[in-house]
């Protein structure tokens, strides 16, 4: 510790350098952070309390087959099933498919079951109302909203495609979500009135909002059960298993992050390698001279090993801050309402960024720091390098 | 007078550990580049392959993919005999009405189920898919369970191997065949006979798509437009490859979260690349008083070493394109349209050559600053420096 100003001073000797190594790690890191901070999301993450409560009931085949709105009345029975709500992924087109940001996800709902069920989002109380009350109401998240500029009472066409037909709907609330809220919801009896009798009745999916999050494998479980033998099987999983799984249609989106976590990790790896080779051949002679001083080699290679620490350090921190920008971006993209809840600032994440970098410092500089460590008094002083 | 190219040359070769990890570092940059275009490059092969000149796809008018089509029977009985339309070797006209839908499927050590496509088409189909040939087992009968599995399905999905049996809309399907499509989109596809898949599926009346073939090229863009102008008719229709490079768009995610990977990765590396010149400069302090001092101007210092980390830069462009060189033919899958694509990378050289171009502008970035500290040493001071 005592050697912690030596450290520091040395590291800013070149300051040149080790401003662009540091912009240079962080720079990497940003994405690095990016990736982590996606992979924990997806994979890792608990779900939080509201989530936890919630899972997806889906026909097994696929999301394409639906299941028989009958269902419901058996669902409703297993223990620690507290609501189910139908919720049916329209689809259709909004002006121009053609244009990304118009794809925004739509769904058919139950209007009076949503809020309770996502009860994570506010809706002033009269707009709640007046969604419940009206049959062509529709709500739309703030996101959405921003990003159209939709207003209370503006109406919304959409041309149907899985359902056929011309719908308009008349914004009557905008939600707040802690989520990325790009997503529309709607009356389904709006739209079941105007299918032939034969494709009513038919659901996407159930929404099933339990009691205790620790009662989920097991609710699952027995709704699936329940349904074993009949013509149409289901396939019960949590909220999030089920977002994740719908951006697997995306493609291998867990190798795409492994792989390219691994390439920005060796690119640091070879950065701060680099720098410290430079930086311990500039000093030969002094660890000469600190070594007739009585330093001993593993004081000195701590003091190498502690500069390469300090500067990937200083990197990581700067990479991880500029990843949290780069993730509130990522949230707010036209591609977020397909994601899970992305946490903006994780403390677990900022340390794991940071020892990480630590990490790789550590490990980039081990050969010059061995090697300055043991380069012979009488050579490293000879040295005019 | 400028320096000769040697000098620069020999000064990488000597200070080699410090070159090669610049030029590694940059050569995963551009690595990380090209394989992102070599994936987009393979789907847009794959996608072009899929689609016939001749043919035109059918579907409900401003549907935008098949999955989400609908195309009635009394459709089809008046599209099928519209003039323009060749006719097989049975004197039919060649026309099918397809049922487009999707599975989910477990593929090989995931444990998640994958979308995949499920295609119900008449014999006239088969017939019109001059791409795909069965490699294995026969075609499925009519009215039975039968199916017939992509190459790229087969491999991929243990579920989907000839002999098993698939539960697919209400009852199981048997595998009896596997076809080849030429690197074509249906290796990523299951297909049946499509009154069965209807049936399967509870959807007699509304099918999803019709596939016809013009006797020409030139005749199949006459019957697009006289199936849009038919108002009787209404439907929807286009040629199948304009069909395709539509379903590119899919890969567009890809690309640009690819590029911007890239770009940042570019930023870091050309920061490195800095780092290494600026040192090299340092080291040849005196050097380049003396190359001064033998008449070598300002701009010819500057040259030399901008065109050494241009060199540099370019060697690590050449290394990250040999990096990637291995993944060309490795397939892999995407989503397009909510359901599996399988293709394989496809690295061109003109991505090859895209890659050392970006090396080089973030090489020449790079070395501008230190080439231009180089050139602005005094040279009594520059002679002085150890």
């Amino acid at each position: 510790m005592r050697f912690l100003p030596l450290i520091l001073r040395n590291s800013w000797r070149n300051r040149r350098r080790t401003l662009l190594t540091i912009a240079s790690i962080g720079v990497s890191m940003c994405l690095l952070g990016v990736m982590i901070a996606m992979y924990s999301a997806f994979w890792l993450a608990k779900p939080k309390d509201n989530q936890a409560l919630r899972l997806v009931t889906r026909n097994r085949v696929s999301l394409a087959v639906f299941l028989p709105v009958a269902y419901r009345q058996q669902i409703e029975k297993v223990p620690g099933v507290r609501l189910t709500m139908i919720d049916t992924w329209f689809g259709g087109v909004y002006k121009d498919a053609r244009e990304a940001r118009n794809n925004f996800p739509r769904f058919s709902v139950e209007p009076e079951k949503l809020f309770p069920l996502f009860a994570e989002w506010t809706i002033p109380e009269d707009q709640k109302q007046a969604f419940l009350r009206e049959r062509t109401a529709c709500v739309v998240g703030r996101d959405l909203a921003n990003t159209f500029n939709f207003h209370l009472g503006d109406r919304i066409p959409i041309r149907g495609d899985i359902f056929p037909g011309d719908f308009e709907f008349t914004v009557r609330g905008i939600f707040d979500a802690p989520s990325n809220s790009n997503v529309m919801f709607f009356n389904k009896e709006y739209i079941d009135q105007s299918l032939p009798e034969r494709r009513r009745g038919m659901v996407d999916t159930f929404y099933v909002l339990i009691d205790d999050p620790q009662h989920s494998s097991r609710v699952a479980d027995s709704i699936d059960a329940l349904f074993r033998n009949s013509t149409a099987q289901t396939k019960t999983e949590s909220e999030q298993a089920f977002v994740v799984g719908f951006l697997s249609l995306l493609g291998n989106v867990r190798m795409f992050l492994v792989w390219i976590s691994a390439a920005v990790m060796f690119t640091i790896l070879l950065v701060s390698a680099n720098t410290m080779a430079m930086s311990v051949r500039e000093r030969v002679r002094e660890v000469g001279v600190l070594k007739t001083l009585g330093f001993t080699q593993g004081t000195i290679l701590g003091l190498i090993l502690g500069e390469a620490l300090a500067i990937s350090v200083a990197g990581g921190a700067i990479g991880y801050l500029i990843s949290t920008v780069l993730l509130r971006g990522v949230e707010r993209s036209p591609m977020g309402g397909f994601l899970p809840a992305l946490r903006v600032f994780d403390p677990v994440i900022a340390a794991v960024c940071i020892l990480l970098a630590g990490l790789i410092g550590l490990v980039s500089s081990l050969v010059p720091a061995m090697g300055a460590s043991r380069a012979p008094i009488v050579e490293a002083l000879r040295s005019t390098d | 007078m400028a320096i000769p190219l040697t000098y620069n040359l020999r000064n990488l070769v000597v200070r080699r550990t410090t070159t090669l990890m610049t030029a590694l570092g940059i050569a995963l940059t551009v690595a990380v580049l090209l394989a992102v275009l070599a994936l987009v490059n393979g789907l847009r092969v794959t996608l072009a392959t899929s689609g016939d000149p001749r043919h035109v796809l059918v579907m409900r008018k401003g549907a935008t993919s098949e999955l989400t089509s609908l195309v009635t029977r009394t459709q089809f009985q008046d599209l099928k005999f519209k003039p323009g339309i060749a006719t097989g070797s049975d004197g039919q006209p060649l026309a099918s009405l397809e049922l487009i839908t999707i599975i989910s499927l477990e593929a090989e050590g995931s444990g998640t189920g994958d979308n995949v496509t499920i295609r119900g088409l008449m014999p006239a189909g088969i017939a019109m898919r001059h791409n795909v040939k069965l490699i294995a087992g026969r075609w499925f009968g009519q009215g039975v369970n039968e199916a017939v599995v992509g190459k790229a399905l087969s491999d991929n999905y243990p579920a989907a191997r000839i002999g098993k049996k698939l539960r697919m809309g209400r009852s199981d399907w048997e595998i009896v065949g596997v076809m080849d499509a030429g690197r074509g989109a249906q290796e990523s596809e299951i297909w049946g006979d499509t009154n069965q898949v209807a049936a399967d599926w509870n959807r007699v009346l509304y099918m999803s798509s019709a596939l016809v073939e013009a006797t020409d090229a030139s005749a199949a863009k006459a019957l697009v437009n006289s199936i849009n102008d038919d108002t009787r008719l209404d439907a929807g229709a286009e040629l199948e490859q304009d069909y395709f490079a539509r379903q590119t768009q899919s890969a567009t995610p890809i690309e640009y979260t690819g590029i911007f990977v890239a770009i940042i990765m570019a930023v870091g590396s050309s920061f490195a690349a800095m780092n290494t010149m600026y040192a090299a400069v340092a080291r040849r302090a005196r050097e380049i008083g003396t190359l001064r001092v033998l008449g070598f101007s300002k701009l010819s210092i500057l040259t030399s070493f901008w065109v050494e980390s241009v060199l540099l830069a370019g060697l690590g462009g050449v290394i990250g394109c040999l990096l990637v060189l291995p993944l060309n033919g490795v397939t892999t899958e995407v989503g397009a349209n909510f359901s599996q694509l399988a293709f394989g990378f496809h690295v061109t050289p003109g991505s090859m050559a895209a890659g050392i171009v970006f090396a080089v502008a973030l090489g020449s970035v790079g070395g501008l600053f230190p080439a231009a500290a180089a050139a602005k040493k005094e040279i009594l001071t520059a002679l002085r420096e150890i």
